[in-house]
């Protein structure tokens, strides 16, 4: 195993990247996905330390995670579709009903 | 660099091995599927009173190269408004996930690419489900409607079937403890038992998933031919569509291997440790030995020399196969200081010998089932996954792990875990008999309801 | 060595793979990144001798969420979206949040063993050999101890079925 810092800066980064995909693309689906990427993020984040202290917790908190990361994905992309059906957009911007 | 350079050699003086047999079974393997369909034609023809190709080569057995040679030469068609890369990643990565997963199966206790991972068995199914996305980008990079609707149709398919394919194998882990394919094989040794007779359900559903998983018929409506032309793989000419072939067939042999290893006794004679049916162990010769004798019977039989030459060369090949097989068995019993020296031969030859032929039983009994009943339509095939299959394979797990419970407590070992497998295995055929009675109700219920509705109008 | 070898493969993949994704304009080269990105990741799990978790993020999130993906975005992939403007309008704002953000976290790192009393005490992780066999510790961890957060996840898992097929039923 590499100094853990690696595995931290490793995770830092696809974060960020994560981090900048949702606040900066109008794609709605784009945006979940760079959700997902956050999630695994953390995911190589929990099982470095995992690793590094020989507990397999951290591993089962990550399989937790993406089970969790699936459920969430299934009823987000339901929501989609039953936007889509309305109003024709994925749009973040477009998604305004709610707006006065 | 000087470090990264050693390391590299280091790396490749420790798996020179496993990467050679990589290589060989890459370069191999489209070969043996194109036999494999010359097999499947041979014998559809049989089933239909015919005798298949027989032109190309004595009795058509060069039909494979002439088919490979035609599609490589063919042109290589892009649809016009197709997504370039897109378009040719997708054949990429079914062929790629297919022969991936081979890497991960054992075709004798020594011959496994990717030796005693700890996950054994479910590497082989996670990666062959992601062939999943070749099919998907296939369809939708073709820029035509009949593609993404036959990829999309063909994906959902084999994501419901998955789930059941899934829950099945579950079902037959339970009774080994671990995912490691060697230990599941040995485990059967030790139980002297195949898991086929102990969890009869698990192994149904897992062949009717299996069936579906490669897209085989009944379960081919997304690349039948009155359908939609031919699905997901219609706009792909040549090079390409040899891909998504070989990537179907190659799935088969993965699918059946799976089974093989976890419900057949993988590379186990039948009555593997018991001394009283070593005669069994003459078996493999003696049919090698048939097989070379029927050749050479037929030689006067053919009309042109050259065929003839070709049969006295199979023939004598097939004799070379017998000796090989029949020497580990043979050597011990004339010379008993032998048998430490001859075991691991024996072990392989003999284990890959009986794991190919069971491997073979599986695809037979898939083509047999393919010229034998007819094609399920979309929505009952979709019915059949999500209603009767999985809520029967989770029933089954129950059953099996309640069985097991009680059969730990009674510490029943062997063949004595009949005596509680047999009742599970009862319960989940009631269950399933009644999830189809539900079935028929609720689909004659609808038919009154639209009978009465027209009627009513 | 090749423990470094693999790592820096596998992160130069995932971060590649990353990058592209947030920038492509087509939905479908997207997901095709993020599938990378997640191959990448479970090479990562492999390295770290997490294989249950490696074959785990394979067959749930590439076979099962990626694909799931893919199916929507042919849903509502529409031609009209693609010559739409694909960053949203406050690009430059979140760009500089974001480089705040980074700079923090590579502050953090980098000062983990510099500054007295902060940081990661950075033990030796046990050698490979010395591990126990992952998918039977994870079986025992999961099964045993957080037996609990496993049926609430179960439970969660159905609740979010039953949510996803009733937010996409058509109305009758």
């Amino acid at each position: 195993m590499l100094p853990i810092g690696h595995y931290l800066f490793l995770s830092a980064a696809l974060f960020i990247i994560g981090v900048i995909g949702v606040i900066t693309r109008r794609n709605v689906i784009v945006i979940l996905m760079s959700i997902e990427l956050i999630l695994n993020a953390v995911n190589i984040n929990l099982v470095a330390f995992s690793r590094l202290y020989g507990d397999v917790a951290g591993q089962v908190f990550a399989l937790f995670i993406i089970a969790d990361a699936a459920a969430e994905a299934a009823v987000g992309l339901g929501i989609i579709i039953a936007f889509f059906r309305n109003r024709e957009t994925v749009l973040a911007d477009e998604m305004d009903l709610l707006k006065w | 660099m000087q470090a990264v350079i050693q390391a590299t050699m280091d790396f490749l003086k420790l798996y020179w091995a496993p990467l050679l047999c990589g290589l060989v079974i890459v370069a191999v393997l489209p070969l043996v599927v194109g036999y494999i369909v010359l097999v499947e034609r041979k014998l559809m023809a049989d089933m239909q009173a015919r005798l298949g190709p027989m032109r190309v080569g004595p009795h058509g057995l060069l039909q494979p190269i002439a088919d490979a040679v035609k599609l490589l030469i063919k042109e290589d068609i892009i649809p016009d408004n197709a997504d370039k890369l897109v378009f040719w990643l997708a054949p990429v990565l079914s062929v790629g996930a297919a022969l991936l997963s081979i890497a991960g199966l054992a075709i004798g206790p020594a011959f496994q690419i990717a030796k005693d991972i700890n996950i054994g068995i479910l590497f082989v199914v996670g990666v062959s489900a992601m062939g999943i996305f070749g099919i998907v980008l296939g369809g939708w990079a073709s820029n035509s409607h009949y593609s993404l609707m036959g990829s999309l149709r063909s994906s959902a398919q084999l994501v419901s079937y998955e789930t059941a394919a899934g829950m099945a194998l579950v079902s037959g882990l339970l009774l080994t403890g671990t995912l490691n394919i060697k230990a599941i094989v040995e485990a059967q040794y030790n139980e002297g038992i195949w898991f086929v007779m102990l969890a009869p359900v698990a192994f149904f559903i897992y062949l009717v998933a299996s069936i579906a998983e490669t897209n085989r018929a009944p379960f081919d409506l997304p690349e039948a031919e009155s359908e939609l032309v031919a699905g997901y793989m219609t706009e792909f000419s040549g090079f390409r569509w040899s891909l998504y072939f070989l990537a179907e067939y190659t799935n088969m042999i993965v699918v059946s291997s799976v089974a093989t290893t976890l419900f057949l006794g993988g590379w186990l004679r039948p009555f593997a440790g018991v001394r009283f049916f070593n005669f069994l162990d003459y078996v493999p010769s003696l049919l090698m030995m048939i097989v070379g004798v029927y050749c050479f019977v037929r030689v006067p039989k053919q009309p042109v020399m050259v065929q003839k030459i070709f049969m006295v060369s199979v023939g004598y090949l097939c004799l070379a196969v017998a000796l090989v097989l029949f020497v580990p068995v043979a050597a011990p019993i004339l010379k008993p200081s032998l048998r430490e020296a001859v075991a691991p031969f024996y072990a392989g030859i003999h284990g890959a010998f009986w794991f190919i032929f069971k491997v073979s039983a599986y695809i037979y009994f898939f083509m047999w089932l393919r010229f034998t009943i007819p094609r399920y339509r979309f929505d009952q095939l979709m019915r059949l996954g999500w209603q009767f299959l999985i809520p029967l394979s989770i029933v089954n797990v129950l059953v099996v792990g309640v069985a097991l419970i009680v059969g730990e407590y009674f510490h029943l070992h062997g063949w004595a875990m009949l005596l509680v497998t047999t009742p599970a295995a009862i319960i989940a055929l009631v269950v399933a008999l009644m999830i189809l009675a539900a079935g028929q109700e609720s689909q004659a219920g609808k038919e009154n309801a639209a009978a009465s509705d027209f009627y009513a109008g | 060595m090749l423990d470094k070898i693999l790592f820096y493969i596998f992160a130069g993949l995932a971060i590649a793979s990353a990058a592209l994704m947030v920038t492509r304009r087509n939905a479908v080269h997207s997901a095709i990144f993020l599938v990378t990105a997640l191959l990448a990741t479970a090479g990562i799990f492999l390295q770290l001798r997490a294989e249950f978790l490696f074959i785990v993020q394979i067959i749930l999130y590439v076979g099962g969420i990626m694909v799931l993906f893919i199916f929507v975005i042919m849903l509502v992939n529409l031609d009209v979206a693609l010559q739409q403007i694909q960053f949203a309008r406050q690009k430059w704002v979140a760009l500089i949040v974001a480089l705040a953000l980074s700079a923090q976290l590579g502050l953090m790192l980098w000062s983990s063993d510099k500054i007295p009393g902060q940081g990661i005490p950075v033990l030796a992780a046990p050698p490979a050999s010395e591990l126990p066999a992952n998918s039977e510790a994870v079986a025992r961890s999961l099964f045993g101890t957080y037996l609990l957060a496993f049926e609430i996840a179960s439970v969660l898992l159905l609740v979010a079925m039953i949510g996803a097929v009733v937010m996409a039923k058509k109305e009758k």
